[in-house]
């Protein structure tokens, strides 16, 4: 008798509707990410649109003889999911900022530059240019087919265990006032 | 008035009578009877030389010329990318020549700590080669002292 009583029929509509509700936020998180690592999307901001997207338009990353062309995500984005969450809840901050119009100029921009590069800097070389990496394979690099200076430093840097970043700054965006990183090529008096 | 108007397209008839063989001949431009409405032949696309041994000076003074490519090599105020290697600071690392004593000294003959600002803009003096013909025969020889 008690038995019966307590056994209360199952109820399937809170299961089906977290079911539901759990897969539109997946493809909502999903289609999140993907739109999200679309350059459309990386130059929907104004500050990105105005200075380093413009900068990055002359160089060869976006215009070469094989035309292959590096987005923005291809450098600043890790193809690792975890990594990739990772860089889109630091992002939250850069919305915020763009909000708050941290860089809303260009002269702004100009100013926080070096502060900007040498995060990405410090990234790049902390994982070792692993983005740089994904593209460009030191082992599938055939150096005696690269310049004379190309092939010298490659073969050195190997050695020295340095990473990409290291050698090649500013390939992509012009540099910010060098004068604390390399005091002796920037202008003197 | 009928007097004046007859006068005035005999006059006009034989201007354009003497107008007519100079009208028969072609148009001729300064550069010669060309077809300027056919455009022109577009020149060789030139490309640099991508890396080679230093180029052999025609003179003691000559800037010597570029025997690398410098595509893309951003000169302005707050990085010089020739200086990243030719700089006394990163030479030896890249293994390129080291920019002169010269480069140090300012225009009114000081000498001074860093690069002078006369010399900042090196592509002023030095240039980079590609792998064209001449356009005009040259018959310059460098002096006895450098052959
Ligand atoms: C999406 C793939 C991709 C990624 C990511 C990428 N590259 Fe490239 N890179 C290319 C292609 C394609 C070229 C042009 C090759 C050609 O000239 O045909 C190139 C050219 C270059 C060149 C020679 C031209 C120049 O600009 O001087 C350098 C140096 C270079 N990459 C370094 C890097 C570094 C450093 C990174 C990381 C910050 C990186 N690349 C990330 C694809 C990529
Ligand atoms: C020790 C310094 C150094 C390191 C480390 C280094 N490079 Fe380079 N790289 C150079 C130099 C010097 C050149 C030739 C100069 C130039 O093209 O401006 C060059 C040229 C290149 C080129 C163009 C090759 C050509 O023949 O035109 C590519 C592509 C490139 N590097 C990619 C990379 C990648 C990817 C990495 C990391 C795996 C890397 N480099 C690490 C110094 C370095
Ligand atoms: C080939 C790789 C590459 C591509 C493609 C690329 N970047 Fe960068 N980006 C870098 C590197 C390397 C730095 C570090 C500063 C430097 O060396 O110029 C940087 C720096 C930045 C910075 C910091 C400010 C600065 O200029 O240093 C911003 C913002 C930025 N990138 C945004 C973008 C956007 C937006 C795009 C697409 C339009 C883009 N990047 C495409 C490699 C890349
Ligand atoms: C990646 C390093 C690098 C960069 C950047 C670079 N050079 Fe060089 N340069 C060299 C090396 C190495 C040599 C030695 C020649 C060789 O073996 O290819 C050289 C040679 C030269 C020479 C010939 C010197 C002689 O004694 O004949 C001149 C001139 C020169 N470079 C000027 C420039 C200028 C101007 C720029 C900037 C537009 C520049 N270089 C950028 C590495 C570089
Ligand atoms: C006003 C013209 C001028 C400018 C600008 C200039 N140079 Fe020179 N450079 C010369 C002349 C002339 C020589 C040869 C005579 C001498 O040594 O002064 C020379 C020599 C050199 C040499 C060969 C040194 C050697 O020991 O054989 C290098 C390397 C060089 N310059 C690099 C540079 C670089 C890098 C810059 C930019 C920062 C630059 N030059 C700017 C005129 C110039």
């Amino acid at each position: 008798m008690l038995e019966s009583t307590n056994k209360k029929r199952f109820k399937w509509g809170p299961y089906l509707f977290g079911g539901v509700a759990g897969m539109v936020l997946l493809a909502a998180f999903l289609g999140e990410l993907h739109y999200s690592a679309t350059e459309k999307f990386c130059i929907s901001c104004h500050e990105m649109e105005a200075n380093v997207y413009m900068e990055y338009k002359e160089t060869a990353h976006y215009m070469n003889k094989s035309g292959v062309r590096a987005i923005c995500t291809d450098c600043h984005l890790s193809q690792h999911l975890v990594q990739k969450v990772g860089r889109k809840v630091k992002a939250v901050n850069e919305v915020f900022q763009h909000f708050k119009g941290t860089i809303n100029s260009r002269e702004k921009f100009i100013e926080k530059r070096l502060h900007l590069a040498e995060k990405v800097w410090a990234e790049m070389k902390a994982n070792d240019s692993r983005e740089c990496r994904s593209c460009h394979s030191a082992k599938s690099m055939d150096y005696t087919k690269q310049s004379k200076r190309a092939m010298e430093q490659h073969i050195k840097g190997d050695d020295e265990k340095k990473t990409c970043i290291e050698c090649h700054k500013g390939i992509a965006h012009k540099l910010p006032d060098m004068q604390t990183i390399d005091p002796s090529a920037v202008i003197g008096i | 008035m009928k007097r004046h108007t007859a006068k005035g397209l005999l006059i006009l008839m034989g201007l354009v009578a003497m107008a007519m063989p100079a009208q028969a001949e072609e148009l001729k431009s300064l550069r010669g009877s060309r077809d300027l409405a056919a455009g022109s032949e577009p020149p060789e696309i030139n490309r640099e030389i991508s890396d080679d041994r230093p180029i052999p000076r025609n003179y003691v003074q000559q800037p010597p010329l570029i025997p690398h490519k410098t595509e893309g090599y951003r000169i302005d105020r707050n990085y010089n990318k020739c200086l990243s290697c030719h700089s006394w600071a990163n030479y030896q690392q890249a293994k390129a020549t080291k920019i002169p004593p010269t480069h140090f000294v300012g225009r009114d003959g000081k000498e001074l700590a860093n690069v002078s600002a006369a010399r900042y803009f090196c592509t002023q003096c030095h240039v980079p080669q590609t792998d064209t013909r001449p356009l005009v025969e040259n018959e310059f020889e460098p002096v006895k002292a450098l052959k």
